[in-house]
């Protein structure tokens, strides 16, 4: 295995891994934001604005990190990925560059006055700058999910004479099916962690019987946004992903379920360790023919197995992918069931006074962020060893000239850097849960 | 179509070098113009609404870059490897510097986050400077269009330079010395009182320094990269580009000690502009030369996308564009004027006033 290779392939992963954990909430906390200053302006309701300044402050910390973290990932591209750049440049150069016109000027622009402008804008205008933020966050995120959908399935592209990637269809891009079901199912993802994270914040305040008023709020809007959305990564936007894999990258699908061996009526594999030497699942609990079921609507449907493909082209981790996927759909069940249960007790006007569901709600504060780096990870562990999909092998795609120790250099560094960045941004959040939604802003310059 | 690209490329840089420019040039002074803490909050609050989005040039013409000549940006990001990492290392502290100062009232954090964000923001100028320099002086590309830097080798030109070499460190003095003046007419023209006296006197002090490098640089270009000059030779027009420049360099030197800041701060951001333009007008076509032989260099012809890439583009870019500039003449028509700042006021508090 090429060691150089396998830097760079950690670089990327490790930074967009850490990256993640910051958008996720600011994408997810934007809506929750926009809807506590609505009610704040349509009931001219002072506890409502003071939980919207509240986590505006945390969204603010959030979103710095976010920023940061996030300059490493365009330039990677060209640093570590330069011959993926030059092939692929002509196509997904389109939305990356949209991004910046289109998202960043917007985001960066209105993010300061949302921020910082309280006291000289109207309440009215105030409103606005908070929708312009959500917004561009929101296009952010669309740009980036276009550009990994057409790794994931290349559409709307000709092949130049020296076989680079050129732009056939603009449209094509843009309205790439398999990148509105990601959209779809990522924001909703990051909506979940939103709202887990406003839902636990609110429950820890009732439990330690501090900040009551603004922590039902809290608990109230995390539990109607996180029923919703539970609900909807399920179905329909994971179920569309899922017959998107099961059509256009069979290998992946086979990874994912670790289904050795292609057959009708496949079985669903709901634990169980896999052992890719002899091919088998260690200690399965399965569900007969569900998989077949879950993906074509038949019970006797054929579904591809590893053995059917070739070896060269199966997902290069098979463990880790499965891994992956199991954990990403075991949590996104369980938090279906908590929020279920959660949103019955506040139909019931019981949730308030539950200490042990307030108890579940504050634990499950790391857990969203687990099942979406695991979603992230099926994604694009499970698009391997392709780099385009069916294209360009990601072994084809990295910088030749960058030697392995150079990537170590800079891994190392940036490995550094996070650490320090994590430590501060738990600090800093930590301290304003501590200070609470009454606080005055101190969010300044 | 190329030639579009390749103007809208130089222009989104160059916007990105004179607005970030002066939020990296008030790093530069900072701790030098500001002594006490309500004067430091004042020189941030300066540059605070403005300099995030003042960043996002610098990922929009990274964008743009990428998308109109997919083969430059790879060739010269791998290339830079370890000095555009550094960068990027350097923005990163820079941004926590700037944003997490004021969330705790504490002196030695605060002191702290204050000597990162000026230290960053020094290295971020001579870093600048130095990259510019090497795009300028050419580098060592291969046949398939790629190369790989070191940081240093033996500080002289030839086939194989490093990053940094004389002529090099001479253009990232340039910048710094540049940035310096620029951020301290910015801050001249924000604030008041001692944090604006100073700014001013650092600026008028640096200015013949900032006279002498430019003038060693140029000298230094024309030995450097002698064919620079052909487009000078064969478009007389270009001319006006160093005529601009020292021009703006006489307007800054004649406005600055008699308080005209404005002016001042105009004039170096058209010599900064001056300085840029007149690199790209001279090296047109080529975007990157090869220390190697002309034979590989990269052109704007052998880099760029599909020409029905780039005329999708032109349309989007545009519609972008204007959005942008609509913001931004919002944002700082908001926040116009001079910052103030009270003595008295405690951390806490300056957010409520600023708001």
């Amino acid at each position: 295995m090429d060691s150089a290779l396998i830097i760079h392939r950690l670089h990327f992963a490790f930074t967009v891994t850490f990256h993640y954990l910051f958008p996720q909430l600011t994408m997810g906390l934007a809506p929750l934001i926009v809807y506590l200053k609505t009610v704040a302006l349509r009931r001219n309701d002072p506890t409502y604005d003071q939980a919207a300044r509240f986590w505006a402050r945390i969204f603010g910390i959030n979103f710095v990190i976010g920023v940061i973290t996030g300059i490493p990932m365009e330039f990677q591209f060209g640093t570590n990925w330069s011959h993926f750049s030059k092939f692929a440049g002509g196509v997904i150069g389109q939305t990356l560059a949209m991004e910046g016109m289109f998202a960043f000027f917007l985001e960066s622009a209105f993010l300061g006055l949302f921020l910082y402008g309280e006291k000289r804008l109207t309440p009215k205008q105030h409103w606005w700058s908070a929708v312009a933020v959500f917004l561009g966050s929101w296009l952010s995120g669309f740009f980036i999910i276009a550009t990994d959908a057409w790794m994931q399935h290349p559409v709307g592209y000709n092949r130049a004479a020296d076989g680079t990637f050129e732009l056939a269809s603009f449209w094509q891009l843009l309205l790439n099916p398999w990148a509105w079901w990601q959209y779809a199912h990522n924001m909703s993802g990051a909506v979940i962690t939103g709202a887990f994270v406003m839902v636990s914040i609110g429950a820890f305040y009732l439990l330690s019987k501090q900040h009551l008023e603004p922590g039902r709020i809290f608990v109230k809007t995390g539990v109607i946004a996180g029923l919703i959305f539970t609900v909807l990564q399920l179905f329909p936007t994971g179920d569309q992903q899922g017959k998107l894999i099961a059509l256009h990258q069979p290998a992946t699908l086979a990874g994912m379920e670790a289904l050795f061996e292609g057959q009708p009526g496949a079985p669903l594999v709901l634990v169980g360790q896999p052992d890719v030497d002899k091919r088998q699942i260690d200690n399965p609990l399965i569900v007969p023919k569900m998989l077949s079921f879950l993906t074509y609507q038949r019970w006797e449907a054929q579904v591809t197995g590893l053995d059917q493909i070739p070896q060269e082209n199966w997902p290069s981790n098979i463990p880790l992918l499965y891994y992956s996927y199991h954990i990403m759909v075991g949590l996104g069940t369980i938090f279906i069931a908590i929020m279920l249960l959660a949103g019955v007790l506040l139909w019931n006007r019981k949730l308030f006074d539950a200490r042990w569901m307030l108890w579940i709600l504050l634990l499950s504060l790391p857990f969203p962020y687990i099942a979406n780096t695991a979603g992230w990870m099926t994604a694009e562990i499970g698009r391997q060893p392709w780099l385009v999909y069916g294209l360009l092998r990601t072994a084809d795609g990295y910088s030749k000239t960058v030697s392995a120790g150079n990537g170590w250099f800079t891994l190392l560094g940036f490995m550094g850097i996070y650490t320090v960045l994590g430590i501060l941004f738990l600090f800093l959040v930590r301290r304003e849960i501590e200070r609470g939604p009454l606080a005055t802003s101190d969010v300044s310059h | 179509m190329e030639t579009l690209w390749f103007i809208i490329v130089a222009v989104m840089l160059t916007a990105y070098v004179v607005l970030d420019g002066f939020d990296i040039g008030a790093g530069i002074i900072y701790l030098v113009v500001a002594k006490t803490d309500t004067e430091r909050r004042t020189v941030l609050r300066a540059i605070g609404p403005v300099w995030d989005g003042n960043e996002v040039w610098l990922l929009a013409a990274g964008g743009t870059l990428y998308f109109a000549f997919p083969q430059l940006y790879a060739s010269s990001f791998s290339g830079f490897y370890l000095p555009l990492m550094m960068v990027l290392w350097l923005l990163m502290l820079r941004g926590i510097g700037i944003e997490f100062r004021t969330l705790i009232p504490s002196g030695i954090w605060k002191n702290f986050f204050d000597a990162i964000f000026s230290l960053a923001s020094i290295l971020l100028a001579i870093f600048f400077g130095a990259a510019l320099g090497n795009v300028v002086r050419g580098v060592p590309l291969g046949p398939e269009g790629y190369f790989f830097e070191p940081l240093w080798t033996n500080w002289h030109l030839g086939p194989h330079p490093g990053i940094l070499d004389w002529y090099t460190v001479l253009t990232g003095l340039v910048a710094f010395v540049a940035l310096l003046f620029h951020g301290a007419m910015y801050v001249a023209v924000k604030t008041s009182g001692d944090v604006a006296t100073r700014a001013r006197g650092l600026a008028v002090l640096s200015w013949p320094a900032l006279f002498f490098l430019t003038i060693c640089s140029l000298v230094a270009t024309y030995f450097v990269h002698p064919t620079m000059m052909n487009n000078y030779r064969n478009h007389l027009i270009g001319l006006l580009v160093p005529a601009v420049v020292f021009a703006s360099l006489g307007v800054m030197i004649w406005a600055a000690p008699k308080l005209k800041d404005k002016v001042a701060f105009s004039a170096s951001a058209l010599y900064i502009s001056g300085m840029l333009v007149g690199a790209a007008f001279g090296l047109y076509p080529t975007v990157l030369p090869a220390s190697t032989g002309p034979a590989y260099s990269l052109t704007i012809y052998n880099t760029a996308a599909g020409r029905h890439g780039l005329s999708v583009g032109l349309a989007w870019w545009v519609l972008g564009a204007a959005l942008a500039l609509t913001y931004f003449l919002f944002i700082y028509r908001m926040f116009k004027g001079k910052v103030q700042v009270e003595e008295n006021e405690s951390s806490a508090s300056a957010g409520a006033a600023a708001g």
